[in-house]
């Protein structure tokens, strides 16, 4: 673009005018990364950006479609001490009833969510890696569309940035990103995505074009090279697909290190770096535990002989002691804890009360409404949660009072805990002391 | 001149890149609002931080290392005998280094799990992965010497049986 272009209309000028020393500026890049030149590495060029992008692309979309899931697994439209984002507005309009079938469902989808997000850690930082002369390039904005395109690219590597190392941060519980790990994920997604999709149908046709010439290596400075293709290359130490089996060594590393925890038993083992690749103990309790009762402040005299468990429905109202609890009819169901971390653990036998039995003990039969699940523990995300009539009715969702054949542990939750099918783990409330059933008042 | 071309010549790209990028706009802007409510300061500096890391940070510091491996006189006879591992275990720790450096205080109060061991297991993998590269290299050493040592057994044969 000539620099005098916005003067059209005027007549032309005879001779051509000195540039003044703006122009001049823009014209040659100032030394260091903003001249082709300065990038020397020769494995830069479209095929390389094109085979990470398009990794990304489908790795991307499945940390998309598998966090709104996990968004949604959290039932925050059922009642507001769901809800970590109730400014959400039109971002929840796919909200749909969190189903208890298949039991492993959240299991599934929230540790391929982790795994694919952890493994996909070099392909985004190759990415960058390969596109690193695009940032410097020269004039810094050619035209308003190039200029309000870069703003989108900051806005896509931003979001991606902002994304994984929230989620990784997360994962190990350091928690020093500035705010609610839940707002700042999922409002981040929403921000990073409309990037990603402008960016994807800008780019697709040039990477799809890009991997179907592999052999095709386009001169530096020609429109196909895209500004990535170095003039001045320095020997090559590795190939093209060298290096891509380098960041696939990265990421089958990262997955061996990590996956075990979303499988457990012997796989647990091989997770040797992940949160939760090893057991906290071994007998029926020594299972992971996401939050132990220490950590959240139980003490022994809320979980002592005094306490009772307090069964609300509409109008009546029944307390129960430990001993009574155990009177009734006890039911078993294998499920597993599976938490928004990524970890999770095989089925555990459980075996309590059905929900269903406990809100007959109010007068409501098998047509059991939703319900509010309150623990002893004070305070804190989710010390209290509602869980939908689905959830409730389902014959395998307890109130449990023993694991594996053995009493509940403190740190699993004792005297009595929930635990439902296809549920986030900490739906799954521990030191329960109260179930309030039907649309709260 | 026809009204698309004219529209190309000022804005620099079709209308369909204009509205496909304000459409992201207007959702980044209703997803940001709520981003930034809280700690709006906080938010954008890890929003901004997070995009400038690895240019800005990684990739020159990485680069500086690679670059120094390559020195001439190095000791190997391709930088990627040290380069793979390097970047492996390098990626590891720039992943779980939370746990790695012992820096999540209340881990083991939370998850009842040890939090030593991490900083051990880095560290045996980072070995394992360097010892993994220096058998790829000793036993490529071996098979491309097998001509040379080929012919030096029978030269000694040769020596040795009297014609």
């Amino acid at each position: 673009m000539e620099a005098n272009d916005g003067e059209q209309g005027r007549p032309a000028p005879t001779a051509r005018p000195r540039p003044g020393p703006a122009a001049r500026l823009l014209a040659a890049p100032p030394p260091g990364p903003a001249r082709p030149q300065f990038w020397r590495s020769p494995l830069r060029g479209p095929w390389l950006t094109a085979v990470f992008g398009l990794v990304l692309l489908v790795g991307v979309t499945l940390l998309f479609l598998t966090g709104l899931l996990s968004y949604a697994a959290y039932n925050p439209d059922l009642a507001p001490v769901n809800d970590q984002t109730p400014g959400k507005g039109w971002l929840g309009f796919y909200l749909f009833s969190w189903p208890t079938s298949p039991h492993w469902l959240y299991r599934l989808t929230q540790g391929v969510h982790v795994v694919v997000g952890v493994v996909l850690v070099p392909v985004l930082l190759a990415k960058l890696w390969s596109v690193i002369p695009k940032l410097f390039e020269w004039p810094p904005v050619r035209s308003v569309s190039h200029g309000i395109e870069r703003l989108s690219l900051l806005l896509l590597v931003g979001g991606a940035g902002f994304e994984f190392v929230t989620g990784i941060l997360n994962v190990q519980l350091h928690y020093i990103f500035p705010g609610s790990f839940y707002t700042l994920h999922f409002y981040g997604a929403w921000v990073f995505i409309g990037a990603f999709v402008v960016h994807v149908a800008f780019r697709l046709p040039r990477a799809v074009r890009a991997v179907r010439a592999p052999g095709a290596r386009p001169a530096a400075g020609t429109p196909e090279a895209a500004g990535l293709v170095s003039p001045r290359p320095a020997a090559a130490t590795v190939s093209r697909r060298g290096a891509v089996a380098m960041v696939g060594l990265g990421s089958l590393a990262l997955f061996v290190v990590t996956a075990g925890q979303s499988v457990g038993g012997w796989w647990r083992h091989t997770a040797l770096l992940a949160p939760h690749g090893r057991d906290p103990g071994s007998g029926p309790n020594g299972f992971q535990i996401n939050k132990t009762a220490a950590s959240v402040g139980i003490r022994p005299s809320d979980i002592g002989p005094a306490w009772r468990l307090t069964v609300r429905g509409p109008g009546r109202q029944v307390v129960l002691t430990r001993e009574e609890l155990l009177a009734m009819e006890q039911n078993e169901a294998a499920l597993p804890i599976a938490c928004v971390e990524g970890w999770s653990t095989p089925d555990q036998l459980w075996s309590g009360v059905r929900l269903t039995a406990l809100a007959a003990l109010v007068g409501l039969g098998t047509d059991a409404p939703q319900v509010l699940v309150e623990s002893v523990q004070r305070g804190g995300s989710f010390s209290s949660v509602a869980l939908r009539d689905n959830q409730v009715r389902d014959h395998r969702s307890l109130l449990a009072v023993r694991v594996n054949g053995a009493v509940l542990s403190p740190d699993h939750g004792y005297p009595a805990r929930v635990i439902v099918p296809g549920a986030p783990g900490v739906n799954n409330t521990k030191w329960v002391t109260r179930l309030t059933f039907g649309e709260p008042v | 001149m026809s009204g698309a071309t004219a529209f190309r010549r000022r804005y620099g790209a079709s209308p369909l890149h204009l509205l496909l990028v304000l459409a992201s706009f207007a959702l980044t802007a209703y997803a940001g609002t709520r981003l930034l409510k809280g700690d709006a300061v906080g938010v954008a500096l890890w929003f901004v931080g997070a995009a400038l890391l690895h240019d800005l940070v990684l990739l020159p510091l990485y680069s500086v290392l690679d670059r120094g491996a390559q020195l001439p006189g190095a000791p190997w006879p391709s930088v990627n005998y040290v380069r793979v591992p390097a970047f492996v275990s390098g990626l590891l720790l720039l992943v779980w280094w939370p746990l790695v450096l012992r820096r999540v205080g209340h881990y083991t109060a939370t998850t009842g799990l040890p939090a030593g061991g991490f900083l051990g297991r880095w560290l045996l993998i980072t070995a394992a992965l360097f010892a993994a590269s220096a058998a790829t290299l000793l036993v490529r050493r071996w098979h491309a010497s097998g001509p040379a040592r080929r012919a030096a057994r029978r030269r000694r044969r040769d020596r040795g049986t009297p014609r």
